[in-house]
């Protein structure tokens, strides 16, 4: 069976880097994106199972990015991770009423993280 | 008829009114007032319709045409800017116990004496003309009616003078019962406004028999008018109209609505309630419509019946049903205007004698030890002999008048000299209660400059006509220089008689007001009554319960002060009503300062502010606040509220930074956190990888720091904790400096930067390791925004008593929305699609606080081929006063 595959979207190399090497160590198959156009590109070509997503990006932010893949027809059924510092109870609030099955606080856990992540693609 | 008829008519009139004026106040004792209402009030106001409305309109009407009507019109236009300026004006005066225009106008320019002085004399010599118009109209009106020939000259024949005696005694019970002036007379509102029902009955009553019972109604009158020459001329207003005449009545009757003394009474001291006005603004208009419909077609009916002047016109309401024989109607037309001009007397005596008795008599009687002493109540017995000396010495003087002069002229031409008289209350008055500007200069310079042109243009002229001053000035000049002609000042030849004064003294006084104001320096009083007056909506709670004075009067002083003006008992009750409501221990030897405050307005209601004023800083041995104090104080309240929104404001702001800031700090540190958690959790990591994600910690945590230090620092710029260590630097090299701290990043994209100097030597007065700080922030910006290979051009230049320095780079620009926030803490222009730039947000915040801590400025643009540019500039020579380094 083919490695579930996660597109890892984050302005900031440091975590990208950290990201990529947590999900590909847990067997999946990782692609990253700098930028929101980035990830909107490769949600389209890949089609990918998870999406971790940074809200606060220079281009197009992450809400806006979740509601186009919840919008779309085809990409729907993709699972949201957002993972971002903007920390208020609405924002969060936010993040969830879009269609995000998760939406965690930077700084993250890894441990804490990749045990979530798993269990969303059971 | 009979004159003893209508003797004892007028005299049952009077006691008539007498009662109605008892009742009132027996059930205001009682506790329930009869004319607390806004009818009541309205109708009192109709006492601005005075003889002068009732037999001299109608006169007006018959020779001069439909420019009778501006004495209605003024009024009415008023009466839509009653809320906010009669309100206003109630307002204050009711807060500082304000009990006449002179106290009104002396007590907004710090409770001046002068300026009560000249108000008071120039509205007694303004007014009793007024008051002699109405003694005219009862005379003339009783002759016509009683068949005598002519006013005898001998006094004691006189009918007029008895009936005067009359109604001076009425005024003397009715108008001095209680000693406190700002106290309201409700018998002689109720009365006047019963007046004010039986002379418009009256005049309707003159207007349908004349219509309807000597002639067939309005269009009969009409078309008998039009089918005469010299009438139809009247009604034309073609270019031979005056139409100056018609604005300058316009704008004096407009201000006589709230100036004349009688008016100021009525609308003001005795008003119960603002919210009256708001029916009095209709009402009284309404009013006033009424009381003109007949006037038209009396005056043409006159005319059409006495054609050619051959009837006296002011007389045509009585003369008319008279000459038909119809007594009882006359009789009941002559009460109408006896009520009209009784009204007018009794409440114009009662304004005037309030100014008199507290503006010069009793500051001239308290001048002495003697009396000032007395602490046994019997100063209260003189306040009430001074005011009935006083009502006898205006009614004396309104009869004498009317003996000497007023024979000769018609009734509306001697109102409106004393219309012009007020008319000259107005900037001092509307100027006073708008702008805090105005000072008691500028208010004595501009009523003392508008009151001698009134004075030799109006009242002197009409003192000539009269046969009592040499006629020759009124042709040659004043000292026979023709520009001093008393109707053509400076050869203005155009204007009749009244508008030209209007116009010379209304300039003379406005010009001067605002001038001299402008131009004096204002006391502590004039200040602080300046915010109380003008403010006084936002501020009537701190008028009341704040006191001008420190705390070191002396209580007992202070009761026995006001003892001597209410008796004992009564001084008792007030001092500890208003302590029980304020919490304030009676005590202590010391009075609290509101209780100086309070015992002073009480006072004021009794013998003026500025009488009050004196005594009690002299008896109570009080000091006055210094000007800072006050200002304070005043502002303290209004500050308050101000500074809590700002406190709001600053706290969401602070709240939004901090969020920010921290949001900032968790960038780095997620990195840090999953880093190094997974170097720990992967101990099978290869070793390169391992050194990979721990050189990034280090990275990040140097960015941390540098994140933190940036943050610190702007909070220290901005909180102004920082001081500023200027010394002379060279500029070229502290520039030379920094391109050499940011080379290593230029290098790395392999670009050029270009430094020009305007000359080899600038020397610049600042902190050089702030400045130093700023050019690298912009450096490092401009690099970081370089295309590779580019070129960043720097320039310094010296201006003339500035540098200024500029750095433009060859990236994509500033986006245009952009450019006013970019110096924004943590602002980022969206749409880079580069990936993100490093650096703390903070860069240009601080860069922007450091050089205005400098006093320079700074500011970004985009350059002529695309690129970003930043200038900023210094002064040459620091500014040390500005911010205190």
């Amino acid at each position: 069976m083919a490695a579930k595959k996660i597109l890892v979207v984050d302005d900031d190399p440091y975590i990208l880097m950290s990201l990529e090497f947590l999900m590909q160590k847990n067997g999946y198959e990782v692609i990253v994106a700098r930028n929101g156009r980035e990830a909107l590109d490769l949600v389209n070509e890949e089609k990918p199972e998870l999406v971790i997503l940074d809200i606060m990006m220079p281009d197009v932010d992450g809400f806006a990015i979740c509601k186009v893949i919840k919008e779309d027809p085809v990409l729907k059924n993709i699972i949201i991770v957002f993972l971002s510092a903007k920390t208020r109870e609405s924002d969060q609030k936010k993040g969830i009423e879009l269609g995000a099955a998760l939406y965690v606080f930077k700084p993250f856990s890894t441990r804490t993280l990749i045990k979530e992540i798993n269990q969303l693609l059971e | 008829m009979n004159s003893w008829i209508i003797a004892g008519t007028a005299l049952g009139y009077l006691i008539l009114l007498s009662i109605i004026a008892w009742l009132a106040e027996a059930s205001r004792k009682k506790g329930k007032s009869r004319i607390n209402n806004s009818t009541v009030y309205a109708l009192s106001m109709a006492v601005y319709c005075t003889a002068w409305t009732y037999y001299g309109s109608v006169g007006r009407a018959a020779t001069n045409g439909l420019d009778f009507l501006t004495i209605y019109l003024g009024p009415t236009i008023m009466c839509a800017l009653f809320w906010p300026v009669l309100r206003k004006i109630i307002r204050i005066c009711r807060t500082q116990r304000i009990n006449s225009i002179a106290d009104l106008i002396s007590t907004r320019y710090g409770k001046n004496f002068s300026l009560a002085v000249i108000v008071t004399i120039f509205c007694v010599l303004g007014v009793i003309p007024y008051i002699a118009l109405q003694l005219k109209a009862i005379s003339t009106s009783f002759d016509l009616l009683a068949g005598n020939n002519s006013a005898t000259n001998s006094i004691w024949k006189d009918s007029n003078f008895y009936g005067t005696l009359l109604l001076t005694a009425f005024i003397l019970y009715f108008g001095t019962r209680s000693v406190d002036a700002s106290e309201k007379h409700e018998g002689l509102v109720a009365a006047i406004a019963f007046e004010s029902v039986i002379k418009l009955i009256a005049f309707l009553a003159a207007g349908i028999f004349i219509t309807y019972g000597m002639f067939d109604g309005f269009t009969d009158i009409f078309k008998l008018a039009s089918q005469n020459d010299q009438l139809n001329k009247l009604y034309v207003l073609d270019e031979s109209s005056s139409n100056t005449s018609w604005f300058s009545m316009l704008v004096l009757s407009l201000f006589a609505i709230i100036f004349l003394p009688r008016q100021f009474q009525v609308n003001v001291v005795e008003n119960l309630n603002e919210k009256h006005l708001n029916k009095a603004a209709w009402l009284f208009p309404l009013y006033l419509f009424i009381i003109n419909l007949f006037v038209l077609p009396i005056a043409l009916g006159g005319s059409i019946l006495y054609p050619n002047n051959s009837g006296n016109a002011d007389l045509f309401v009585l003369g008319l049903p008279l000459s038909q024989g119809q007594y009882a109607l006359s009789l009941f037309i002559f009460i109408g205007g006896f009520s009209a001009a009784t009204g007018m007397i009794i409440v114009e005596t009662i304004a005037l004698t309030t100014m008199i008795s507290n503006n010069l008599a009793m500051p001239l009687l308290l001048s002495g030890r003697y009396l000032q002493n007395r602490s046994d109540g019997s100063l209260r017995i003189i306040v009430l002999w001074v005011r009935r000396c006083s009502i006898i010495l205006v009614i004396g003087l309104a009869l004498l008048y009317d003996k000497a002069v007023a024979q000769q002229y018609s009734l509306v031409s001697i109102g409106l000299v004393s219309f012009a008289a007020v008319a000259q209350l107005a900037p001092a008055v509307l100027g006073g209660i708008y702008w805090k500007g105005a000072s008691k200069n500028g208010a004595l310079a501009g009523l003392t400059a508008g009151f001698l042109c009134w004075m030799l243009t109006l009242l002197f002229p009409s003192l000539a006509g009269a046969g009592l001053l040499n006629t020759d000035f009124i042709e040659t000049g004043f000292f026979g220089q023709s520009w001093l002609k008393p109707t053509a000042l400076l050869g203005l030849q155009s204007l009749d008689p009244v508008s030209h004064s209007l116009f010379w003294s209304l300039l003379l006084n406005t010009g001067l007001f605002v001038l001299v104001s402008i131009r004096s320096r204002k006391g502590i009083q004039e200040i602080y009554q300046g915010e109380v007056f003008v403010d006084v909506f936002k501020k009537e709670n701190t008028i009341k319960e704040r006191a001008v004075w420190k705390d070191n009067a002396s209580l007992p002083a202070l009761r026995s002060l006001l003892q001597n003006f209410t008796g004992p008992e009564k001084a008792g009750n007030l001092l500890e009503k208003y302590a029980q409501q304020h919490q304030i221990s009676l005590e202590s030897p010391k009075a609290d300062p509101r209780l100086v405050t309070f015992t002073e307005k009480i006072l004021a209601g009794i013998i003026g502010s500025a009488s009050a004023h004196i005594l009690v800083s002299r008896v109570a041995h009080a000091e006055e606040l210094s000007m800072e104090e006050v200002i304070n104080m005043l502002r303290e309240s209004q500050e308050i509220r101000e500074l809590n929104r700002q406190l709001i404001e600053m706290d969401e702001l602070k709240d939004e930074f901090l969020y920010t800031v921290t949001h900032e700090l968790r960038t780095p540190l997620t990195s840090i956190r999953a880093l190094t958690e997974l170097v720990h959790d992967n101990q099978d990591m290869p070793p390169e990888q391992k050194l990979q994600f721990l050189s990034a910690v280090i990275r990040e945590s140097e960015r941390l720091s540098f994140l933190i230090t940036q943050v610190l620092n702007l909070e220290r710029y901005e909180s102004g904790k920082h001081v500023l260590q200027y010394s002379s630097i060279h500029l070229n090299e502290l520039i030379s400096k920094v391109m050499e701290a940011v080379l290593p990043l230029s290098r790395e994209k392999n670009l050029t930067i270009k430094p020009t100097y305007s000359s080899p030597e600038i020397i610049v007065d600042c902190d050089p390791h702030l400045i130093h700080q700023v050019l690298y922030n912009l450096l490092t910006n401009a690099i970081k925004f370089s295309p590779k290979n580019g070129l960043i051009s720097l320039s310094a230049k010296k201006e003339d008593q500035l540098i200024s320095v500029t750095i433009t780079d060859e990236g994509k620009g500033i986006p245009p929305e952009s450019i006013d926030l970019i110096f924004d803490k943590f602002y980022q222009a969206p749409n880079q699609t580069l990936t993100k730039p490093e650096g703390s947000g903070l860069g240009l915040a601080i860069s922007r606080k450091i050089i205005e801590l400098h006093n320079g400025k700074i500011h970004a643009s985009n350059g002529t081929k695309g690129g970003a540019r930043f200038i900023f500039t210094l002064p040459i020579v620091a500014n040390f006063n500005s911010n205190g380094s």
